[in-house]
């Protein structure tokens, strides 16, 4: 696979648009172009500085097209890719090789959803599938559902260890004002919450938000003149494996075994030297099952693993560190939201939630019925 | 490649209205392929081969699902014998008691009169059904 150098490429400028429920009659556009407007402004470049477009959203067909026509581009590179919530950090890799093939220098990426105020069935075409919605699954809770209980029938994972993910979201997001959901959340709340499809409860499931953002991305010879800390991009991988959840090889391994060594090797670090985590919890058995695949615990441990408060505030290692999907924000596609996060983190502009002493970060993003994985490593000045 | 006269959904719909569920074979791979297509995802040849599964299987994973407004259900993925997987659903039991590993055996059914037949499974040993009672 093609790879971009290692921070060859950084992160200038990183913004959420409106988030939760906003203002009705706002468009995924809209809020694309405000994250856009508020990443360009904190970095102290200009919309005509903008040579490279990377944008998608699942409310509209041809979401590049409409964001250079909104914000007046005329690109010279533009890619409007769709594989899920995993698509950013696919576009953040694609922008760097851009960058560093001379396609373009400045590029953005960005995303918008309006899945809340517009209604679900509004903000979003469902593909009929011949041989899966005739059973009528909620999807995409049920594909992850069914991941679930074969994990939990394999390796013994636990309803209790599943809540415990929840619970750990839910204590960061409390930590975080741009949390959606901020009251406190046990693990009995957990489990005594409506069922969606099992052993997955409501408080198992992510948000449905709207929100959006967005990231500038340039040459790392650029980068360093500009108002933020640089944040590189130090390694990058991506796995796609399948589209439906009856396509899946083996439910308790996802592309996340492929891409998250594959990111690791480029920046040629472990997961021991990672800093701040960030795995696209769409669901509570993402958390688990991605941090055994990218190697932070053997296979069928993750249970074990995050048991105890390991990854909420205080623990050994804090992991999706805004409150996650689950508790934060989740318009749709997440993907450009954790990675916000983690250039926060990494400027260490996060407040009561930043990690001490943070210089390496590692997010990734999960598209389809566990079906796209893409993994980044981004690190600060000090990590080149 | 030959023009298809025939897509692979239909054919596959056909057989189940002649109470059969069909399945590919790719003589190259050696191996079952499913859902069906007019190209085998393992070889890239165009040669595939109807089959007709034996109906048995056993269930790789299970999730009931929770309807806002109306009685829960079990949708399950499951093992054919002829080493293919599909979603489908279990019935004759309790959907809490359609666990991983539990042997199914195909019936094919219909959700409405105008809609296409559903290869739906129920449990094979029929001591799973009698435990459950009447349903």
């Amino acid at each position: 696979m093609l790879t971009p150098t290692r921070g060859a490429a950084a992160i200038v400028g990183a913004a959420e648009s409106d988030l939760g429920a906003v203002a009705p009659g706002l468009s995924p556009i809209d809020l694309m172009a405000q994250g856009v407007k508020r990443a360009l402004d904190e970095c102290g470049l200009q919309l005509a500085d903008v040579d490279g477009v990377f944008c998608t959203t699942s409310q509209v067909r041809l979401p590049s097209l409409m964001l250079c026509e909104y914000l007046g581009l005329q690109p010279r590179y533009s890619d409007s890719s769709n594989i899920g919530g995993a698509s950013f950090m696919s576009h953040l890799a694609h922008a760097a090789l851009a960058i560093d093939a001379g396609l373009c220098n400045v590029a953005i990426i960005a995303h918008g959803c309006t899945q809340r105020t517009a209604g679900r069935s509004m903000a979003q075409v469902r593909d009929f599938n011949p041989y899966e919605s005739p059973f009528k699954p909620f999807m995409p809770a049920s594909a992850y559902a069914l991941a679930a209980a074969r994990h939990m029938h394999q390796y013994g994972t636990t309803r209790e260890q599943l809540a415990e993910v929840a619970v750990a979201a839910r204590d960061w997001a409390r930590l975080n004002p741009a949390a959606w959901s901020r009251g406190p959340l046990s693990i009995a709340d957990v489990l005594a919450a409506p069922m969606v499809s099992s052993p997955l409860t409501i408080r198992d499931c992510c948000l449905v938000t709207d929100g959006g953002g967005a990231l500038v991305v340039t040459s790392a010879a650029r980068a360093k003149n500009l108002k933020k800390p640089p944040v590189y991009l130090l390694g990058a991988g991506e796995s796609v494996t399948h589209m439906s959840i009856s396509s899946m090889a083996d439910l308790t391994v996802t592309g996340a075994a492929r891409s998250g060594p594959t990111a690791l090797a480029m920046a040629g670090l472990g997961v021991s030297d990672i800093d701040v985590v960030g795995v696209y919890d769409a669901f509570t058995i993402n958390t688990i099952m991605f941090l055994e695949d990218l190697g932070f615990c053997p296979k069928g441990e993750g249970g074990n693993f995050i048991s105890g408060g390991r990854i909420a505030p205080n623990g050994a290692l804090p992991v999706n560190t805004n409150g996650g999907g689950l508790s934060y924000c989740h318009p749709g596609m997440y993907g450009l939201l954790m990675m916000i996060e983690a250039v926060r983190q990494l400027r260490g502009e996060c407040g009561a939630r930043q990690v001490k002493n943070c210089n390496l970060a590692l997010t990734h993003g999960n598209g389809g019925t566990l079906s796209s994985q893409a993994t980044v490593i981004l690190g600060t000045a000090a990590t080149l | 490649m030959q023009r298809a006269d025939q897509s692979p959904l239909s054919i596959y719909h056909s057989y189940l209205e002649q109470g059969q569920l069909a399945y590919q074979y790719s003589p190259a791979a050696q191996r079952a392929v499913f859902f069906p297509r007019l190209v085998c995802p393992f070889t890239g040849s165009a040669d595939l081969e109807w089959r007709i599964a034996s109906g048995q299987g056993t269930v790789y994973a299970s999730t009931i699902v929770y309807p806002k407004n109306s009685a829960p259900y079990n949708v399950a993925l499951i093992d054919c014998d002829e080493g293919f997987r599909m979603m489908s659903r279990v019935e004759g039991l309790p959907p809490e008691e359609v666990v991983c590993g539990l042997r199914v055996q195909l019936k094919i059914t219909r959700d409405q009169p105008d809609e296409a037949p559903l290869p739906a499974f129920v449990p094979a040993d029929p001591a799973d059904i009698a435990r459950s009672g009447p349903c």
